[in-house]
């Protein structure tokens, strides 16, 4: 078939207007945070206490970072979706969450006594917090990755690992409402790596299923 | 005339990859002839780059400039070409020179990828890929002839190239 030839079946194909990517994406994080914050509130449910809760500036931060690195990774994967997209304005725009976090631990490390870091690292709550936030972000990661495929990464392991951030941070920044333990020592020693394993599992299904 | 094309002008679209198919044609004998490779192949690039700038013309935002979006996916297609036929070809070319002047003769080559993709696809995708495009035939003489809708025949056409980007993805050295 010469080029010419190809070319009339695709004008031909091409009256169909198609919605943008940014549209999709809107979709698939509507579908996805519907699905965890239903699973969520049949399954864990907000804390007894968060009007209290939402007067500390532990629990304020807690909620307002992991929003932070939704709204970033969001940003990052829609921008990752296409081929022609830079690196470095994604990289620094992931980067700003886990420095805000970093500043809050030297913080706590300062405000309380070292005798307490072990006690408000390991928390109560750290097994439940490494399974509720895989589990929650299963949804919102099949629906990123299926708006992924209409796209054209230029990586398809690092728009997958993206959209696994966006996934993770969704179904922690949830899980965050339930989970009473407030300390930034807590964040990262455990919100940290339930969200490093979605973005890798996102990674590693983002090679098999967004090449294009 | 990307934004145009996106707006539903056939011309215009018509156009644009006329015009784009050459410019994707030098590109991908430069990256063939880099790598020492015969520039056999270079028409099957092309197309697979075609294909994929119009199954993946969303993913073109509007505010930007359209050339350099058309070449991060033609480069792509040229690395994933060069990946898969790399094992292949091992014939160095004495003259790179000569093979690019003769560059525009491909315009008139058949794809050999997409004939094999072709034989892949179900009867009826075949069928109306190959009215259309072979034949130059509208979407709606198509529909009359197989006693289809036009819409479905559209739906049909579209199912069929993204089984042929499909096909060129998996072609085997």
């Amino acid at each position: 078939m010469k080029t010419d030839d190809l070319i009339s079946a695709m004008v031909v194909d091409g009256g169909v207007r198609r919605s943008p990517l940014p549209a999709r994406f809107a979709v698939a994080v509507a579908a996805g945070a519907l699905v965890a914050a239903t699973l969520f509130a049949l399954g864990l449910g907000v804390r007894p206490d968060i009007g209290s809760a939402l007067q500390t500036w532990r629990f304020g931060f807690k909620l307002a970072v992991g929003g932070l690195l939704f709204a970033l990774a969001l940003w990052a994967c829609v921008r990752l979706a296409r081929p022609d997209a830079s690196v470095r304005p994604v990289l620094a725009a992931l980067a700003v969450a886990p420095a805000l976090l970093a500043i809050a631990v030297g913080y706590e490390l300062v405000a309380v006594p070292s005798h307490a870091w072990i006690e408000r690292a390991i928390g109560s709550n750290s097994r439940i917090c490494l399974t509720a936030i895989p589990l929650l972000a299963i949804a919102p990661l099949a629906a990123l990755l299926a708006a992924l495929r209409t796209g054209a990464p230029r990586s398809p392991s690092a728009a997958g690992a993206v959209a696994g951030l966006v996934a993770g941070a969704l179904a922690a920044s949830l899980y965050a409402t339930h989970c009473t333990d407030d300390s930034p020592l807590f964040v990262v020693l455990w919100y940290s790596p339930a969200i490093a394993l979605v973005s890798l599992a996102g990674a590693l299904a983002g090679r098999w299923l967004l090449r294009w | 005339m990307m934004r145009a094309a996106n707006g539903g002008d056939a011309g215009a679209y018509r156009r644009l990859l006329q015009e784009l198919a050459p410019l994707l044609r030098a590109a991908a004998g430069r990256g063939f002839s880099r790598y020492g490779l015969g520039t056999d192949d270079v028409e099957d690039v092309v197309q697979e780059t075609l294909l994929a700038v119009h199954l993946k013309r969303h993913t073109w935002d509007e505010g930007q400039p359209l050339l350099p979006w058309v070449q991060a996916i033609a480069h792509n297609k040229l690395v994933d070409s060069l990946r898969r036929r790399g094992r292949r070809v091992h014939v160095p070319i004495d003259d790179v020179s000569e093979v690019l002047a003769a560059d525009e003769d491909y315009a008139a080559m058949n794809g050999v990828d997409v004939e094999r993709a072709l034989m892949r696809l179900e009867g009826r995708q075949r069928d109306i890929v190959l009215a259309i495009s072979i034949e130059g035939a509208t979407a709606r003489e198509v529909a009359e002839r197989l006693g289809m809708t036009e819409g479905a025949v559209r739906v049909v056409l579209h199912r069929a190239l993204k089984s042929l980007a499909k096909a060129f993805r998996s072609t085997l050295p």
